[in-house]
């Protein structure tokens, strides 16, 4: 797979952020919902902090954040953990939605969300949010997919796409060696316990603001007792797939989001089958080009 | 409350299942909350708490497996909730990770394990788990001082914010016995929970959180982990404070028995036979099996007459090295218990029997060899030539 930039530029001219821009003066300091600081410990060009700006945002929208709880996994996202705030605890790697279970029975009217990586829920957790979904478990499930262990380094995950090169699948994830990923937001969806099973991403501002949607549903259905909720992000990880910070969102496009594909997976306990999320991203995309072509998006939607 | 049970007068003694007592107990102790995965002979306790909790306004949680119970206890407890888990040492194998973490997170947990045998001695003191912790092990040896200990421990647990596990065994969890659960009220207070969390401190600017890796909230002073971990190591003799035991027969003991649990009462029935026959025996029966009763056993391994110490144990003998450290060389120290099995897989077995017991004590205070454990003819390793000169 390529992910050579067309146009190459010096990322300096691109992402300089060491000083404002000539002209560019302070109008208000901007401290958004539910953080205690501006500043975070990822990466440049991470994708974790604007999907937990996304569920933040929500939490903060629907007026329940002073009822909510927060289970962290363990990943880069855990120093959110000291940023975030929320009532927290601090689970082990891939057992955040047993200790969110703990949580939600003792205090029923809170808002449980956990916040897991894929290496976290799908490989070391895989049988703890399956089971938590099958339950039914009143709480929301939140995965930030990568498709890679971005705090030991850039290592192969279980969602991992064919082709992916890892620190330890060189020459690309080959499925006669390694195996395949697993479509985690799928195989909850089956789950007669799951109520709301979406995946979004925050690779662009459009998707940005649909993935708010998916954290609204999510957590309105854990307000509503409908039960086990879900949203996984997928989130650029450009340290960990190597490669330029702001090539990022494309490649995440063309490969996580080629295989984990973006969509709403279950809704009303009606299940949606990639085949059929496919095809209406399709659609749109379709629709959002003619729209161009006519001369400019449509405002609503 | 009344919580005897149901088929007996509210505030008499009824027969009741050692596994329904302990679990009457947790519950009056203010114990809401438990998850567990079945395994003999743990079962019957999950069993009762399955049935009894509902109605004391808690909750019961039939887990998938115990690395999921002991998560959801983990999130029961963060809440300021009184939880716990269990299982027989096979299981709480599983669970060791958690241990060690909710350890660091201060959180009070209690662990029931209806072992099988004593062959979880090291893992109830040592820990299986990773890093530097203790958890204070209470051995009750019989359902009435279960009933106290499971209550003790609930309340040791908030006192130090640290697990604390009830080591019982198959005859624990399943004698009847006739018992009456009444709610200890412990005299110290203990503080209030100011550090659990409920949400409500979510989005104000000083939002809470448990954690043991030692990370804080922005602006406020952060341990990290090593520190976290010099915090609990620096608690550990304060925590040790809390030893007990119990001792008899020791002012003229020429040989001293230490025992522990359920066999512990087989000892001292013993002893006491083998004393009205003239022999000058006395015993420690450490209570607290972390904290380790050193002090006790030192002091009986003393004794003006002692001549031997005996370590009684259904295992291949473990708690023997807590013994020695006690005893300190003051007297030669001899295992004298043994793997017991009778083809259960419960660990009890037949070595637990009266006959058998006293005459394993009588063999060490009298200097005779020790009589083969019961199956050791049958299953007992046979040395290979290869094998009978240690590697130079």
């Amino acid at each position: 797979m390529s992910t050579t930039s067309a146009n190459p530029t010096p990322l300096g001219a691109v992402l300089n952020t060491t000083r404002a821009p000539t002209g560019a003066r302070v109008v208000e300091p901007l401290l958004p919902d539910l953080l205690l600081t501006q500043e975070h410990q990822m990466c440049p060009g991470c994708g974790e902090p604007l999907a937990v700006r996304c569920y933040l945002d929500v939490l903060a929208e629907l007026g329940v954040a002073n009822r909510s709880i927060a289970v962290a996994g363990i990943g880069c996202y855990t120093s959110f953990s000291g940023t975030i705030d929320l009532d927290l605890v601090q689970a082990l790697h891939g057992r955040a939605p047993s200790v969110a279970t703990g949580v939600k029975r003792m205090l029923p009217d809170s808002i449980v969300m956990t916040l897991q990586g894929d290496g976290d829920m799908v490989n070391e957790g895989l049988q703890e949010v399956l089971h938590t979904a099958a339950r039914g478990e009143s709480i929301t499930v939140v995965l930030l997919n990568n498709g890679v262990f971005g705090e030991t380094g850039g290592h192969m995950t279980a969602t991992s796409v064919i082709g992916q090169r890892t620190k330890n699948s060189l020459d690309g994830r080959d499925p006669s060696y390694h195996g395949y990923p697993i479509l985690i937001g799928d195989l909850i969806a089956q789950l007669q316990g799951a109520a709301y099973v979406a995946r979004g991403s925050v690779h662009n501002a459009g998707a940005v603001a649909r993935t708010k949607k998916m954290f609204r549903r999510a957590f309105e259905a854990q307000i509503n007792r409908e039960g086990f909720s879900f949203v996984e992000v997928l989130t650029m990880c450009p340290t960990g797939w190597f490669i330029p910070t702001r090539e990022g969102p494309q490649y995440m496009t063309e490969t996580l989001g080629e295989v984990h594909i973006m969509g709403e997976l279950k809704v009303d306990g009606r299940v949606h089958t990639t085949e059929e999320i496919h095809a209406e991203n399709v659609a749109r995309q379709t629709e959002i080009e003619a729209q161009l072509a006519r001369g400019g998006l449509d405002t609503e939607g | 409350m009344s919580l005897a049970s149901p088929t007996g007068t509210p505030a008499g003694r009824s027969l009741m299942e050692g596994s329904e007592a302990l679990v009457r107990a947790a519950i009056a102790a203010g114990c809401r909350f438990f998850a567990g995965y079945p395994m003999t002979p743990f079962t019957e306790v999950l069993e009762h708490f399955a049935r009894l909790l509902p109605d004391a306004g808690g909750v019961c949680v039939n887990a998938e497996s115990e690395l999921e119970a002991v998560g959801m206890a983990w999130g029961a407890l963060a809440t300021g909730a009184r939880a716990a888990t269990g299982s027989t040492g096979q299981g709480l194998s599983l669970m060791q990770e958690s241990f060690s973490e909710i350890t660091l997170a201060e959180l009070p947990l209690v662990i029931f394990n209806m072992a099988r045998g004593q062959q979880d001695y090291y893992q109830a003191t040592r820990g299986g788990g990773h890093g530097d912790y203790r958890h204070i092990v209470l051995a009750p040896q019989d359902v009435a001082e279960g009933v106290e200990l499971v209550q003790l421990a609930f309340h040791l647990a908030d006192k130090w914010r640290n697990p604390v596990l009830i080591y019982g065994d198959y005859l624990l969890a399943h004698t009847q016995e006739s018992i009456s659960v009444e709610r200890i009220d412990f005299a110290e207070p203990l503080p209030p929970k100011t550090w659990a969390v409920d949400g409500s401190t979510s989005g104000s600017g000083r939002s809470k959180s448990v954690t043991p890796l030692g990370v804080a909230k922005h602006g406020q002073p952060a341990m990290g982990q090593e520190g976290k971990a010099q915090y609990g190591a620096t608690k550990i003799p304060f925590m040790e404070r809390e030893v007990r035991s119990e001792s008899e027969w020791l002012d003229d003991a020429e040989t001293v028995i230490v025992a522990f649990g359920s066999p512990a009462k087989f000892v001292k029935y013993a002893i006491k036979q083998l004393r009205a026959a003239g022999h000058r025996i006395g015993y420690v029966r450490p209570i607290t099996l972390w904290p380790f009763p050193y002090e006790a056993v030192a002091a009986a391994a003393r004794g003006p007459h002692v001549q031997r110490v005996g370590s009684f144990e259904l295992c291949a003998g473990q708690m023997i090295d807590d013994v020695r450290i006690g005893v300190a060389g003051a007297a030669p120290v001899h295992f004298i218990g043994g793997v017991s099995t009778d083809g259960s897989g419960f660990g009890v077995g037949r070595i637990l029997d009266v006959e058998q017991v006293t005459a394993r004590v009588l063999a060490l205070h009298q200097g005779v060899e020790q009589p083969t454990v019961p199956g050791y003819e049958t299953f007992g390793y046979e040395i290979q030539p290869h094998q009978m000169e240690p590697t130079r």
